[in-house]
C-alpha cells in the first residue's frame, strides 16, 4: 500500500468548517488509499446503486439536480437522458482541468481518486454502458500517479472490472494523459483527442457526445467533481443532498481562490449559501485582501469569465445569480485583483494565455487572439495609438460578434457587448478571450489612454511603427 | 393536372425540404448542406474550407450566414449545417456580411501582399472573396508571421507556410481521400501550420490534387511554378491517357505549349481527382528525345530525319507483299478510338493479318477483357455492394479508379473482399483478404466454391474460404469484379480459371477489366487484338462495312507473336507506340525474337528501346496534340483534344494509317477526322447509338453498348504447379511510377522511380538470414544473380515480389519463361549475415 504522504501545494485544499460531500475525506492525509476510503464508507454508494434499477439510479441523480461543474452548469441527470438508446456507448470523464485559476479536480484526483473511480462505476452503471475513458491533464504528475495506484486496487478488490462486486456487471476505466492542451477541456476536442487526433473542437451541431462522441457513438462527457458527487448522494440520498445548497443549484461546489487574498486555496461552499464578499473576507473563508488593499477587480470563474468589481461582491455564488449579473461561475476559479494591479497588464495576461491556447481551428480565434495580444503588447511597450483602443474592440467583435449593427453598437457603447458571448468560432475559446478586453475598456479605458504614445494622424508613426516591429529588439518608447 | 406541369407536358414535382433563402422560396434535396443548397439557387456563399468531395470541417468561418431555425437568427456555417424543413437564411444580412467581412480581414492579417509573384494571382479564392466580401483595407499594423518559403514536402510539392490560410483542404485530401495521411497540422494557435512528418515526405501518388485545391497559392507544383500567369492560360477539356480510368481533365497552355493539367470533376469518373502521373506526364511531350520528323536507319545503324514521303515509302515497303501469316503488329493503346479504328482497318483489311496484339501480356486475354459481363465505376461503388478485387492492385494501375472505390468501401458500405497475390492499397480496408501463393488463385477460387467445411487443399482455412464464399453468396448485393493481371511472373491461366470459377459462383456478379494502358478497351473494340473484328466481333462471327476483305486465319496475341518470331515464323513486326523489349515480361523471348526478326517498323513518338530496332519510325501525336476519343475501362466516351499544335512534322496515327493505306491499295476511304469518325461510328456495332454530341459536350460521357453476341467460354481449370521447390514464388508486378516512357521521359516524374529490390516477408527474411539493404545471391535455372533486399512487413510467406522496370536489376531476369510460375532458390550473399 503506497503511504507517500500529501505534499502540500503553494495553494491547496482549505478547510471552512463548512458542510462538506466531495471533501469529507481530505482531514486524512492517506485518503487516497483504499483501505481508507472503505473505512470511510467509500463504495457504499456502489453498492447501493447495484441493487438498483439502472434506471433508478439516473433518477435518483436527476431528482438531486445535480449540476454540472465543468463550467456550463448543466444539470448531469438531465445530460444522461439524451443519450439515444444506442450501444456501444461511452462515459468520458474530463479531467483536463487547465481552466487559469482552477486547481480543484487535481486535488480531487490526488487526495481522493477511489471517490472518483466510485462515481464513474455509478455513471457507467446507470447509463448502461461498460467502457468508461478517463482522461486526465497531461501536467498532473501526482494525480496520475494516484488515479493509476488506486484504480489498480480497485480492479483488485472488484470496485471496477467484470463482476463488479459479485453482480454480472462488468465495468471497464481506461486511463489516458493529456498532452498539454487547454483546448481539450472542451468536451468535443477531448473527445478528438481521446480518438487519437489533433485535439480540436468539432462542430455542435451535429457532432453533440450525447448523440456523435466518442467514435461517432452516444458518448456523455462528465467532469471529475460532477462524478465525485455521486458516491455521497447514493449513499445519502438526493432529498438529504438537496438540504444544502440553494434550491437551484442544491449541494455543495469547489471554488478555487487565487490571487490577492490572504489566504488562497479550495474551499467547498454550500451553492448559494456563500457571497463574494464571504468569500474573499470571511474569517473561514480567504481572509481578506493582501496588505488590507482595496479590490479592484475579480474574474468570478475563470479566465474565459467578464470581470466583476466590488458593486458584485455581494452576489452568491451560484451560477443562476452570477448569469443574469453578466458573467459566470465556469468552473469555480476566481481571480483576486487588488488595486495595485495594472489592468492593462491583466488583460494582456489573459489575452496572451488564450492565444496560445488556440487550436488553430477556426480563423477568427486563431488569427484573431493572437492580433489582440500583439495590440495589447504595444500599450505595454509604449507602442500604442489611440486608435489602437477602438481597433481592439474591433477586433474583439469579429470573434464575437456583437448583436446590434456597428452603428448602434457604437451609440450604445462597448456595454453592449453581451455575455454569453456570441461566437463566429465552433467553441467558445476565441469569444473567452474577448471578456477580458471588454470588462477592461468598459471600466479601465482611462488606463489604456494612459499608456497612448503614438499619435494616430502620424503617419510617420505608423510606419515606424512598423518598422520597429520588423527590426525588433529596437525600442520605439516613451521618447518619440 | 398539377400547378407543377410544365409547358411541355412533362410533370417535375417540386420537391424537398423548404426554406426561405434571402426572401424567396427554395427548395433543398434530404440533407442537403445549406452552403449547396443555396449554390443551387444561384446563391454563392464564399468559402474556403468546404470542398464537395469532402466531409464538412467548418475551419474558415467564411460561409457564416444567419440562419433561424426557429430560434432567432444566428450565424452558422452554412458548409455544415444541413437544411431543415422552414429555415430562414439571409446570406446579405448585416450580420452575415460583418461576419464575412471580419473573416476575410483576419484571414488577410497575416497573408503576404505578394499576389503579383503569387502563382496563383489571378485565380485565387481568397483574392476573389477579398474583392468580393472583404473589407478592402487591412487595419493590422503588426509584423507579419514569417516562414521559411517555400519548403519542399515531397518531390512534387512546395509549401509556402506564409501563403497558407489554414483550410485543411490539403491535410484532409491527404488523409479522408487519398489515404496518405502525411501532411498535417502543427504546433497551434497563430503559430499553427501545415507540415509533413519530420523524416516523411509528402510522397502520394495523389499529391498533386492539394495544389489543385488549395484556395491560395501555398501549395505549388513544382513542374508548374513560375511558368506561366492564369491569365495567359488557353484550356481544353480532354481525357487524360496514361491508365484506362480516363480520368477527365482540363488541358492549359501558354505559348503553345501545354503548361499545366488540372482534373474536372466528372460525377461517373474521378470526381476532380488525378493521380500525379496524369497530371504531370505532359512534359514527356516537351522531352528532348521526342521524335519530331520521320527517321530512317541507315546501314551502320545511326537514324536520319527523312520526308514523310520516303519514310511512308519505306514503311510501305517493308509491308507490302508479305505473307500475312508472317507480319504483326503489337500496340495501338495509346491511340486514339479513330486512329485505332483507321489502324484496325490497315491491319485487318488491307494488310489481312490477324497477328495483333495492343496488349502486352499483361493485361486479359482478349476474349475475357471483351466478353466478361461489365459494369461501371458507379456501378462498382454501388451502396451495399460488395467489391472483389481480384489480381491487379488498383492504386498502382488505376489510381483514381483506387480513389472511388476508397471512398465506397468508407463511406457507401461498400464490402472489399481481396484476392491478390499480395496486400494491395486497399487491404486496410478488406473485409476478408485472401493472398494466394503464385499458381495458386485458381485452386484457391475453387476451394472458395467448392463444399462448406474442407480447405479443399487449398492452403487456406476453411473459415476463411467460409467468409469469402457468404460474402460472395449472400445475394442482395451487386457483386462487382475488379480485375487485372496482378503477377506477370505466373502463366495467365490461372487467373484466367479463377475468373471461371467466380463466374459460375456468383453468375450475376459483373467484372471491371482493370487493363494496363490508356486506350486499351478503344484498341480492343476496334479490333486492334487477335480474333477479333471492330465491336467484338468474333473473326467469322460478322463482316464490317465498309471493309472489303478480312484475315483469313486465327491470329497470335504478343507473347505468340515474339514465340513465332524467335522461331522465325514471322519476318516483319509493326510497333504501333510499343516497346516490348522494355515493357514485355519474358524478356530472353523478346529479346530472340527481335534478334530473329528481319524487319521492323515503328510508329512512335520517342526513340525506345524497341523502337531504336525499327529500320524507319514514323512520328506520332501524342495526348493533347490531336484530336479524338477516348474509351475507358467502363467502355465511356470522352474527348481527347488537341491543345497545342503538334511538333515538327509529327502526325496523328489515323492519318498516318491513311498515308499507307493509299499506297498499299486503294485510297483510303478517310480524308478528314470527320469523316473518319462517321465511317467508324457506322462500321462498328458497338457504337452505333452513341450520340457523339454527348461525348463531345464534355460532360460524364455516353457508355458504348458491350453487349456481345457471344458467350465467353472457359477452358479446363489446370491443376496448381507441384509444391516440391523448397524455394520461394515469385511475384511481378507494375508500380506506378516505373521506367515507362511517359515517366522517364518527364523531368519531374523520372526521378520517382524506386530501386528495384526483391521484397521478402519478414519470416522469410529471417530464416534466409537476410534483412534490409542486404543483397541476396538467387538462382534461378542455374544462374545465380545478386538481387538487393528489402524486408516488406505486410508480405506473405513463401513469395518474393519485385516491381517490374525499377531502377537498377531487371526484375524480369528472374522470371522463367518456360514454367507456370516461378521459383526462386535465394541465400545470403555479400553483405548478408553469414
Amino acid at each position: 500500500m503506497a503511504t507517500n504522504a500529501y505534499v502540500p501545494h503553494a495553494a491547496g485544499y482549505v478547510d471552512n468548517e463548512g458542510p462538506k460531500v466531495v471533501t469529507a475525506n481530505f482531514a486524512d492525509p492517506e485518503s487516497f488509499t483504499l483501505p481508507r476510503y472503505v473505512t470511510s464508507g467509500g463504495y457504499s454508494g456502489l453498492r447501493r446503486a447495484l441493487e438498483m434499477e439502472p434506471a433508478d439510479v439516473a433518477a435518483e441523480v436527476k431528482d438531486a439536480v445535480l449540476l454540472g461543474r465543468g463550467g456550463a452548469g448543466f444539470p448531469a441527470g438531465v445530460k444522461w437522458g439524451f443519450m439515444p438508446p444506442v450501444w456501444p456507448r461511452y462515459l468520458v470523464v474530463n479531467g483536463d482541468e487547465s481552466e487559469p485559476g482552477t486547481y480543484k479536480d487535481r486535488l480531487l484526483m490526488e487526495r481522493d481518486p477511489h471517490q472518483l473511480i466510485e462515481g464513474c462505476v455509478i455513471t457507467c452503471y446507470a447509463l448502461g454502458l461498460n467502457t468508461c475513458f478517463l482522461y486526465v491533464r497531461g501536467e498532473m504528475a501526482l494525480a496520475q500517479e494516484r488515479i493509476a495506484a488506486a484504480l489498480n486496487d480497485a480492479y483488485k478488490s472488484q470496485y471496477v472490472g467484470s463482476n463488479i462486486l459479485g453482480t454480472d456487471v462488468s465495468i471497464d476505466i481506461v486511463l489516458t494523459w493529456g498532452a498539454g492542451a487547454y483546448i481539450v477541456g472542451e468536451e468535443t476536442a477531448l473527445i478528438e483527442s481521446l480518438e487519437g487526433n489533433r485535439g480540436m473542437p468539432r462542430l455542435k451541431p451535429p457532432y453533440f457526445p450525447a448523440a456523435k462522441g466518442l467514435y461517432m457513438k452516444p458518448t456523455i462527457v462528465n467532469n471529475v467533481e460532477t462524478l465525485a458527487n455521486l458516491p455521497w448522494i447514493l449513499r445519502n440520498g438526493a432529498a438529504e443532498y438537496k438540504e444544502m445548497g440553494s434550491e437551484r443549484s442544491p449541494g455543495t461546489r469547489l471554488v478555487a481562490v487565487s490571487g490577492h487574498v490572504k489566504r488562497p486555496g479550495v474551499y467547498e461552499i454550500e451553492q448559494g449559501k456563500v457571497t463574494f464578499r464571504d468569500l474573499f473576507y470571511g474569517e473561514n473563508f480567504c481572509q481578506g485582501i493582501r496588505d488590507d488593499n482595496e479590490l479592484k477587480m475579480f474574474i468570478p470563474g475563470g479566465g474565459s469569465a467578464p470581470w466583476f468589481f466590488s458593486e458584485q461582491l455581494d452576489l452568491p455564488l451560484e451560477a443562476s445569480e452570477i448569469g443574469p449579473a453578466g458573467s459566470m461561475l465556469g468552473s469555480g476559479a476566481i481571480v483576486v485583483m487588488d488595486e495595485t494591479t495594472d489592468a492593462v497588464k491583466a488583460c494582456h495576461r489573459v489575452v496572451r494565455f488564450f492565444a496560445r491556447e488556440s487550436c488553430g481551428k477556426c480563423s477568427p480565434c486563431r488569427e484573431g487572439t493572437s492580433w489582440e495580444e500583439k495590440i495589447l503588447e504595444r500599450f505595454l511597450d509604449g507602442k500604442a495609438r489611440m486608435a489602437d483602443i477602438d481597433l481592439l474592440a474591433a477586433v474583439g467583435s469579429k470573434i464575437s460578434p456583437s448583436p446590434y449593427p456597428a452603428a448602434a453598437w457604437e451609440e450604445e457603447g462597448l456595454e453592449a457587448v453581451p455575455f454569453p458571448p456570441r461566437q463566429t468560432t465552433i467553441c467558445p475559446l476565441g469569444p473567452s478571450s474577448v471578456a477580458p478586453i471588454t470588462s477592461a475598456l468598459r471600466r479601465f479605458r482611462h488606463e489604456f489612454e494612459a499608456k497612448v504614445v503614438l499619435d494616430d494622424a502620424d503617419e510617420e508613426n505608423v510606419d515606424a511603427l512598423a518598422a520597429a516591429a520588423d527590426a525588433t529588439p529596437v525600442a520605439l518608447g516613451g521618447a518619440q | 393536372m398539377s400547378d407543377t406541369e410544365t409547358t411541355n407536358g412533362s410533370t417535375e414535382a417540386v420537391t424537398g425540404v423548404p426554406f426561405t433563402l434571402n426572401g424567396s422560396q427554395a427548395y433543398a434535396h434530404e440533407g442537403e448542406l445549406l452552403i449547396e443548397a443555396a449554390e443551387r439557387h444561384g446563391v454563392h456563399i464564399p468559402r474556403f474550407c468546404h470542398h464537395k468531395r469532402m466531409e464538412p470541417v467548418g475551419m474558415c468561418r467564411m460561409c457564416l450566414v444567419d440562419v433561424d431555425a426557429g430560434r432567432g437568427p444566428g450565424l452558422q456555417p452554412s458548409c455544415m449545417v444541413p437544411v431543415t424543413p422552414d429555415m430562414v437564411v439571409d446570406t446579405e444580412s448585416p450580420n452575415s456580411v460583418s461576419a464575412q467581412d471580419g473573416v476575410l480581414e483576419l484571414l488577410l492579417a497575416n497573408h503576404p501582399l505578394d499576389c503579383p509573384v503569387c502563382d496563383k494571382g489571378g485565380e485565387c479564392p481568397l483574392q476573389d472573396n477579398a474583392y468580393a466580401f472583404g473589407p478592402g483595407e487591412s487595419r493590422f499594423v503588426e509584423e507579419k508571421r514569417h516562414y521559411e518559403k517555400p519548403i519542399p514536402i515531397s518531390d512534387l510539392v512546395y509549401l509556402d507556410r506564409e501563403r497558407c490560410i489554414l483550410c485543411d483542404r490539403c491535410t484532409r485530401f491527404a488523409d479522408e481521400v487519398a489515404g496518405d495521411p502525411l501532411i498535417h497540422f502543427i504546433d497551434r494557435g497563430s503559430a499553427t501550420q501545415v507540415n509533413t512528418f519530420p523524416d516523411d515526405p509528402f510522397s502520394s501518388y495523389f499529391s498533386g490534387n492539394t495544389v489543385q485545391i488549395c484556395p491560395v497559392g501555398a501549395l505549388t507544383a513544382s513542374p508548374y511554378r513560375f511558368k506561366a500567369r492564369p491569365w495567359d492560360l488557353s484550356a481544353a477539356e480532354s481525357t487524360a491517357t496514361v491508365d484506362a480510368v480516363g480520368s477527365r481533365v482540363v488541358l492549359q497552355s501558354s505559348r503553345r505549349e501545354i503548361v499545366r493539367i488540372l482534373g474536372v470533376d466528372s460525377d461517373a469518373v474521378n470526381w476532380g481527382w488525378l493521380s500525379d502521373k496524369e497530371r504531370f506526364s505532359y512534359e514527356a511531350a516537351k522531352s528532348a528525345d521526342r521524335i519530331t520528323e520521320p527517321q530512317i536507319q541507315t546501314e551502320d545503324g545511326d537514324f536520319v530525319s527523312a520526308r514523310w514521303s520516303e519514310a511512308t515509302d519505306r514503311f510501305v515497303e517493308a509491308i507490302a507483299d508479305v505473307d500475312p501469316r508472317r507480319i504483326a503488329v503489337i500496340g495501338g493503346a495509346r491511340l486514339s478510338l479513330e486512329s485505332q479504328y483507321a489502324w484496325a482497318k490497315l491491319v485487318k483489311s488491307v494488310i489481312k493479318t490477324d497477328n495483333v496484339d495492343c496488349q502486352l501480356g499483361d493485361g486479359l486475354p482478349g476474349p475475357m477483357a471483351l466478353g466478361l459481363p461489365r459494369t461501371t465505376i458507379d456501378g462498382a461503388c454501388t451502396p451495399g455492394g460488395v467489391v472483389v478485387l481480384l489480381g491487379a492492385d488498383p492504386k498502382e494501375v488505376a489510381p483514381t479508379l483506387y480513389l472511388r472505390l476508397r471512398h465506397a468501401i468508407r463511406h457507401d458500405n461498400v464490402t472489399l473482399v481481396e484476392i491478390t497475390p499480395r496486400p494491395s492499397g486497399l487491404a486496410h480496408l478488406a473485409t476478408a483478404s485472401l493472398h494466394p501463393v503464385p499458381g495458386n488463385v485458381g485452386a484457391v477460387l475453387s476451394a472458395v466454391a467448392g463444399e462448406p467445411g474442407s480447405d479443399h487443399g487449398a492452403g487456406v482455412p476453411a473459415e476463411q474460404l467460409q467468409q469469402v464464399r457468404d460474402l460472395l453468396t449472400a445475394g442482395g448485393r451487386p457483386v462487382t469484379v475488379v480485375v487485372g493481371r496482378g503477377n506477370l511472373a505466373e502463366s495467365p491461366r490461372y487467373a484466367a480459371d479463377a475468373v471461371g470459377t467466380l463466374q459460375s459462383l456468383v453468375p450475376d456478379a459483373r467484372f471491371l477489366p482493370m487493363l494496363r494502358r490508356g486506350n486499351v478497351l478503344g484498341a480492343l473494340e476496334m479490333g486492334l487484338s487477335p480474333g477479333f473484328l471492330p465491336g467484338g466481333v468474333r473473326r467469322g462471327g460478322g463482316t464490317v462495312d465498309g471493309w472489303e476483305e478480312l484475315p483469313q486465319f486465327d491470329g497470335r496475341d504478343t507473347d505468340g507473336i515474339l514465340r513465332a518470331a524467335a522461331s522465325e515464323k514471322i519476318d516483319t513486326l509493326i510497333l504501333l507506340g510499343a516497346d516490348p523489349l522494355n515493357d514485355f515480361a519474358y524478356r530472353s523471348h523478346v529479346e530472340e525474337a527481335f534478334a530473329n526478326i528481319k524487319n521492323i517498323v515503328a510508329v512512335d513518338t520517342f526513340l525506345t528501346a524497341s523502337s531504336k530496332r525499327a529500320s524507319v519510325i514514323l512520328p506520332a501525336a501524342m495526348s493533347g496534340e490531336h484530336d479524338g476519343t477516348f474509351m475507358n475501362l467502363e467502355g465511356r466516351l470522352s474527348p481527347l483534344r488537341a491543345k497545342v499544335p503538334v511538333p515538327g512534322q509529327v502526325r496523328p496515327d489515323w492519318m498516318i494509317a491513311a498515308g499507307i493505306m493509299n499506297r498499299l491499295g486503294p485510297p483510303s476511304s478517310f480524308r478528314t477526322l470527320v469523316e473518319l469518325r462517321q465511317e467508324m461510328a457506322a462500321a462498328v456495332g458497338s457504337l452505333r447509338d452513341v450520340s457523339w454530341n454527348e461525348v463531345d459536350d464534355g460532360a460524364d460521357g455516353p457508355l458504348a453498348s458491350l453487349e456481345r453476341n457471344w458467350v465467353l467460354e472457359f477452358d479446363d481449370p489446370v491443376p496448381p504447379p507441384s509444391s516440391t521447390s523448397t524455394g520461394l514464388r515469385l511475384m511481378v508486378d507494375n508500380k506506378l511510377w516505373d521506367n515507362g516512357t511517359m515517366v522517364t521521359q518527364s523531368d519531374s516524374l523520372s526521378g520517382l522511380v524506386e530501386d528495384a529490390v526483391l521484397r521478402l516477408s519478414p519470416s522469410d527474411a529471417r530464416r534466409l538470414n537476410l534483412t534490409e539493404a542486404d543483397t541476396a545471391e538467387v538462382d534461378r535455372e542455374g544462374v545465380s544473380v545478386s538481387v538487393p533486399v528489402a524486408v516488406e512487413a505486410n508480405l506473405p510467406a513463401g513469395v518474393a515480389w519485385m516491381s517490374i522496370r525499377a531502377n537498377g536489376f531487371d526484375a524480369r531476369e528472374l522470371i522463367s519463361t518456360d514454367r507456370t510460375v516461378t521459383n526462386l532458390q535465394i541465400r545470403a550473399g555479400r553483405g548478408g549475415q553469414e
